[in-house]
Order: structure tokens, then sequence, then C-alpha cells
């Protein structure tokens, strides 16, 4: 990896910050940028958070208490929506703009104003989509997979705004998907080659190319919901000539590598900070950039294993299959040399790095149950049950989520320029971790019990185990106020932090000075 | 990879945020008025989806030209110029893939949804449970649901527009090469010959339609034939409209002396979506007329 020969120092009148509102509105600052993206994403997860404890609190018990069912899927359809494209993928758009200019030498991302327009974008798309749930008929109901007909015959009034909301969502994510891939490819410090790039750097350029290919895809299936349900078109409707399968077919098109889009990032995060604290270069550099591009590329060719019961051909079955436990391939060099690069290593466990063990073990749980799922004839036992969605939160809460959390543990001092209070952090960490399990394992057995997803009411048999679910639920949702009080402490004071805070870190964004100037470099720094 | 010289940061700018607000009000206002169309009712949402075109218009307008005034005093730096020619490459990507999306719809529907409406792989009993009198055809023009149409022959208009669209191809590029020559006149004319070919073919797509409706009962809801016929003509035809306008903002700057042999950005980059519209339309015109 990479060390910076000349560390680039800063006059303080480089570090003139444009006061009041307009700072924030006209800005072409990727800190600042960065900043609005991760709290906006802080903001949503609360969001979806607090409609995935009223999902909790309705299935506390058998029977309907709390809400109406058609409330109860309003609850489920915008929770997803929210997570996937209000919170995680925001947070990880946050990420890459603080951190990929730093990393690479650059002193900005390739397009600053374009990069405040796809941030900006976000809180009216985000405005647009919770206000229809507040519309006659309420908002949109049909799973955030918005599967035909459900969202076409069957679907409220408010599903244009649905998709419009989505549109514009994906206008965001493509432009900031083309900046940050931009940046990578032009604005790298001479001498940083590809191989020599963070593999945060390596991982975002696969996942914003992820991006650019998948995002229009999901706007042509919004489109032809919006065509099939106001202007008569049959795209999914067989009276037609059309088929409700093939909207699956499009949306898992794009679906699939989403999932990828959420978690690739992720890994580079991982790869970053286990060799940090394990003072250690991280173990199969090289594969790992390899790993990544098999994944990404893998991703196009599986989508249909979200479909395996809806009547395709065995051909085509045993060809998503094969295709789908092969990922565990590179995921699994990725895992190895995780833990290769901590075996001998001199390990500390301070917050990031907790996370980051976390994420090691409970993603690779979901990575199997994701195998599990993966066999065709078993999956048809499983499908739509409670065991997918244990499946799909453990890759992206205990996954995605416990990543975003280690990075903001990770590079908070170099962000605020202050150590946070790492009693209370490990407090979260710990109140966290806990609480994902009891959250999110029960749910394997009810699933394998054939418990359906999606459903407000359940048989009387799987009670105890929607109370112990429920119970995590709440835990998990409270333990995260832990670490909006760690945020807000660390950003108002503390202790005052080093230009390299961690003893194993590496990267450039080690060389300057904490907090980080608010224009790094005006001058490429050299890298050898 | 860059050069060793400093580098150059845009200054803050209003338009992004008037963009959003932009973008957002379209949103709202688009959802709004389609809602209102469907329950026949009158609403603010056609009045705000036009308030949205109208400030998105605006943010254009001023975008453009306070980047057109920074680039003709020479604050950009080479690096991004790179940065604008790939971004825009980018951006052409993701519209290849948003094509694709109705382009896959098209193969999915045509070698699939119909056939196995039609009994054929392992779906006999679909055919028998279904629609038993039906059977599978393409272009589909009697559905299951017993709609019935006409399809769009090749000959005539669609070959006629093909053979204007490359020819405006080919008038586009000789507009650049006599851009990049300094033959400024070459320039002007093939870029005049490009937009006048860019409208020709928008009235005669526009004659082609108002024929489809009238005399073929071709229409959007005449199932998954007119289904994919209008989505991919009529995005193709939305493209060939921005294309054009971004011809004849060109064709303007032109007039006004801008652009040099070495410094064209927005030229460029013009050309390059004319000729992908031009691509598009290839893959149209074989896969929705001719096959």
């Amino acid at each position: 990896m990479s060390t910076a020969v000349e560390a680039t120092h800063h006059d303080a009148h480089h570090d003139h910050k444009p006061s009041g509102i307009g700072r924030w509105l006209f800005t072409t600052n990727h800190k600042d940028i960065g900043s609005m993206y991760l709290w906006f994403s802080f903001i949503m997860f609360l969001t979806g958070g607090a409609m995935a404890m009223v999902i909790r609190a309705e299935l506390f018990q058998p029977g309907l208490q709390l809400i109406e069912p058609q409330f109860f899927n309003q609850m489920t359809t915008v929770h997803g929506l929210i997570m996937v494209f209000g919170a995680v993928m925001p947070a990880f758009t946050g990420l890459a703009n603080w951190m990929i200019p730093m990393m690479i030498g650059a002193p900005d991302m390739a397009l600053p104003r374009m990069n405040n327009w796809s941030f900006w974008i976000l809180p009216f798309a985000f405005i647009i989509l919770l206000g229809s749930l507040f519309m006659e008929g309420g908002g949109p109901a049909f799973g955030w997979t918005f599967y035909a007909p459900l969202s076409t015959t069957y679907s409220s009034d408010s599903t244009a705004l649905f998709v419009f909301s989505v549109h514009i969502m994906g206008i965001s994510s493509i432009m900031g998907a083309i900046n940050v891939i931009v940046t990578i490819m032009n604005m790298r410090a001479p001498g940083m080659n590809y191989m020599k790039m963070p593999l945060f750097v390596w991982t975002w350029l696969i996942t914003a190319f992820l991006l650019i290919a998948v995002m229009p895809v999901l706007a042509g299936a919004v489109t032809m919901v919006l065509t099939d349900k106001y202007f008569g078109t049959s795209f999914f409707d067989a009276a037609g000539g059309g088929d409700p399968v093939m909207f699956q077919h499009i949306f898992w098109f794009f679906g699939h590598p989403e999932v990828y889009i959420m978690i690739l990032p992720s890994f580079g995060i991982i790869s970053a900070i286990i060799p940090a604290f394990t003072r250690k270069r991280l173990f199969g550099y090289s594969s790992m950039v390899y790993a990544t591009a098999a994944i990404a590329l893998l991703s196009f060719l599986v989508w249909a294993h979200h479909m395996f019961t809806t009547g395709m051909p065995v051909f085509a079955e045993l060809f998503f299959m094969y295709c789908t436990m092969l990922i565990a391939v590179p995921t699994g060099v990725k895992v190895f040399n995780w833990v290769a690069t901590m075996w001998k290593g001199s390990m500390t466990f301070e917050t990031p790095m907790l996370f980051a063990l976390a994420f090691v073990i409970l993603f690779t749980i979901g990575g199997f149950s994701g195998l599990m799922l993966a066999i065709t004839p078993v999956d048809f036992q499983y499908h739509d049950t409670y065991f997918v969605v244990a499946h799909f939160h453990y890759v992206l809460v205990s996954g995605a989520i416990f990543s975003i959390m280690a990075a903001a543990y990770y590079w908070l001092p170099k962000w605020t320029g202050h150590m946070y209070d790492s009693t209370l952090a490990k407090t979260h960490f710990w109140a966290s971790v806990i609480s994902v399990n009891v959250l999110f394992f029960p749910m394997h057995f009810a699933g394998l019990a054939g418990m359906p997803r999606r459903i407000p009411d359940y048989a009387t048999q799987f009670a105890d185990v929607n109370q112990i679910t429920s119970i995590g639920g709440f835990a998990f949702g409270l333990s995260q106020l832990i670490f909006l009080w760690v945020v807000i402490k660390c950003v108002k004071g503390g202790e005052k932090a080093d230009a390299k805070p961690w003893e194993g870190a590496e990267g450039l964004e080690w060389t300057v000075p904490s907090p980080a100037p608010y224009h790094t470099f005006e001058k490429p720094p050299k890298v050898d | 990879m860059a050069e060793q010289q400093s580098y150059y940061v845009p200054a803050s700018s209003p338009w992004p945020i008037v963009g959003a607000v932009g973008l957002g009000l379209i949103a709202w206002g688009a959802g709004h008025t389609v809602i209102d169309m469907s329950k026949e009712q009158d609403g603010y949402g056609s009045t705000v989806l036009i308030a949205g075109l109208i400030v998105m218009a605006v943010m254009l307008f001023g975008w453009f030209r306070d980047q057109i005034n920074e680039s003709m005093k020479g604050l950009y730096s080479d690096q991004l110029g790179v940065s604008y020619k790939q971004g825009m490459s980018w951006f052409i990507f993701s519209e290849v893939m948003f094509f694709a999306a109705f382009f896959g719809a098209l193969f999915y529907a045509r070698v699939i949804a119909v056939q196995w409406l039609g009994g054929d792989s392992n779906n006999a009993m679909t055919n028998e449970v279904l629609w038993p009198e039906f059977v599978a055809h393409w272009p589909l023009v009697n559905t299951p649901g017993g709609t019935e149409t006409q399809a769009m022959g090749w000959y005539g208009l669609p070959a006629i527009n093909t053979i204007i669209l490359l020819v405006s191809s080919v008038t586009c590029h000789f507009a650049h090469t006599g851009l990049e020559q300094g033959k400024r006149k070459q320039l002007t004319a093939m870029l005049g010959v490009t937009i006048i070919l860019g409208m020709i073919f928008l009235y005669l797509q526009g004659a082609e339609y108002i024929h489809a409706y009238e005399e073929l009962g071709l229409t959007l809801d005449s199932g998954i034939y007119g289904n994919t016929f209008y989505m991919l003509t009529g995005f193709h035809g939305l493209h060939v409209t921005l294309g054009t306008v971004m011809l004849i903002i060109m064709f303007l700057r032109v007039l006004k002396g801008h652009f040099t042999p070495d410094n064209h950005f927005a030229f460029q980059a013009t050309s390059w979506y004319w000729h992908f519209v031009d691509v598009v339309w290839l893959c149209l015109f074989v896969v929705v007329y001719v096959l």
C-alpha cells in the first residue's frame, strides 16, 4: 500500500469556510457534501428504524392489535426502501465523498457541483416518498421489490409518486457514481497507480460501475410499472402478451447487483480497519481486488435465484444456482484474507476493530444462509419465509450497517479532530452486537418452521420466537441512540486527535492533520 | 493521469440546489399529474410539473452560462477536461443501460412470454387454462386478451428515417472534423445540416405515430407489441429531441465564435450523444421493425 513521501501541510487561509446556510446549499466541498450525506443517511436510518419498530411491535403478539394490515404492508415497504436507498447507499456515498479524495491525493471530487446536486436531490426524493404515506389510500404497500401486479393492478393511487421519487433517487445515485468513478480514474495523485489504491477506493470504483450499470434498469422497471398502472400498457400482464414474471427478471437484474452495491464498499472499509488494528499489511491485496471484480461480474449472472419458485425451466434454475454458489468462492477469498491478516498480528480491540470483527463473523453467517438459499430445491422451502428475512438482515445490518459504524468510528477523529468517548462507543458496540443477534438469529428458526414474511399476523406457535425477536429489535433500535450521542459528543469536543490516531493505520488520509483541512491537497502529494 | 499541476476546484454555485428543487417539483408534479389524470380530476399536479420544468430550464441555462463563461476565461485545467469527457462517457453508458431494460423487455416478451402463453416449452397447460384460442406469433397483433392491431412495417417511413439518422451522424462527424481542422464554414454548414436532419427525423416520427394510431390502430395500450414499440421509439424520440436541442445550442455557440480545435468539450459531448442516439436507432430499427 502507499505511503506519502511528503506530507502536505496547509496554511490557515486555505481553511476558510463560507458561513451560514449558504455554505451547505451551494457547497462544492467534498467534505461538506460527505457530512451532509452521512447525516442524511443517519436521519433516514432512524426513520426506517422507527418503521421497523412499528413492525416489531405489531408482531410482538399473534393477532392484529396495533395497526391495520394495509398499514403494516406500507411499513415493510417503506422501511425497505428507506433503508436501501436512504440509509445504506447515501452512507456509502458520504464515506466515498469524505475519504476517496483524501485517499488518492485529490483536492476534491472530480465534478464538485454535480456532487452537490446529487446530494440535494435526495431530501426531495424522500419527502415525496414519505409524503405519499399520508395520501388517501396510503403509500406504497407492495414491498420494496414492488412486484407486479401488486404495484400495478392492486396498488394505491400514490404509486405514481413512488415511481417518480425512485426516478430522482436513481438520478442522484447515477450522478454520484459517475463522480466517484471519474474521481478515481482521473484524479489520482502521481504515483498512485491502480494497484496502490486503498481497497476502499477499489471497492467503490467497482460499486460505482455497478450503480451506473443497474440504476437505469431500475428506472426502466419503475417506468414500466407506471405505464402499466396508468397508461394501459401490459408489460406485466399476460392478457396483453406480457408477463408478471418479466417484472421480476427486470427488477432483479437491477436488484442483485444492488445488494452488492450495498456490501462491496463494506469490504473496502473492513480491509482498511483490520490491518490497522492488527498492525500488519492486508493479506492478499491483489486477490482482494480480483475477488471484488469477480463478485461484481457474477452479480450480473445470478439474479433469478430470487425467483426459483416462479416456474422457470429447470435449466435456468440450475444455471442460476451454480452461478450463485460460485460467488462463495471470491467471498471466501475475502473472509480468509481478513482472517489471515489477523493471524499472528498484534491485535488491539478499539471500537472500529470490534465492529470489523463482528462484521466478519456475522456477515459470514449471512453469507452461509445465502448459500443455503442458493440451493434451488431447498429454496422452495425457504422462499418467502423469515429465513430470507434473517439472511438479508444479517448481511445488511450486521454486514453493511456494522461496516458503516466501523467506518464512522475509524474516521471520526479525522473528521472532527476529536477522539470520541470510547467507553460509550464500546457500550454502543456491545449493545448492538448482542441485540442484533437476539433480533435476527431467531428469525432463522421461525423461517425454517414455515413462518411467512410480510404478514402482520402469525400462527400461535411462532409467538415465543417473535417475542424474543421484537425485544431484540427494540434493544437494537435504542442502542443506535447511543451512537448518535457518541457522534454529537465527538463533534462538540473531546480529546484532541493526532493526524494519525491509530498506530497501525496506513494511507494518505492520515498524513493530513485532524480535523482534515477544508481543502486537503492544493497540489498533488507524491506517492511512491 | 494528472500532470503535476495545481488542482482546480470550481467555486460554489447556486445552480445545483436550484436543480434539486426543480427535480423535486418535477417528480411531485409529474406524480400528481398522473394521479389526477387517472382519477379524471383537476389538481395542482400539472401546475407544479410546469413550475418544475421552468425551474429546471432556468437552472440549465444558468449553470451552462456560468460554465461557458468560466471555460471561455480559461479557468479550467486539462484535468477537468478529462473529467468531463469521462463523465459524459459514463453518462452515455447509463443511457445504454436504460434502453437495455426496454430491449430486454422486448426480448423476453417475444422469445419467452408470448411463446409460453402459446403453450411452448412445458406450458401446454398455461395455454389450455388461460387462453386456449391463443396462438403465439410476432408481431403480437392479436393479444391473448383479444386486443387486435396491425404491425408497423419497416419499409417506408422507418427506412427513410434510418437513412436520415445515419446521414446525420456522418454530417455530425464532418462538423466535428471541420472544427478540429479549423474549417469553420464546414463546421457551421455540417452542423446546420445535422440539426435539420434531426428535425426531419422527429417530424417523420410524428407522422409515423399518427399513421400508427389512426390507420393501423397500433396504440400504446394495444398489447406488448405496441408497448415495446412505443416505449422504445418514444424514449428514443425524446433522446433525439434532447440531442437536437443540444445541437442547436452548439450551433448558436459556433455562430458566437466559441470552441477552438483543441478546446471544445461541449461540442464533442453533443456529438458523442448524437452518435449514441444513432446507434440506439439502428438496434431499434433491426429488432423493433425489421425482425
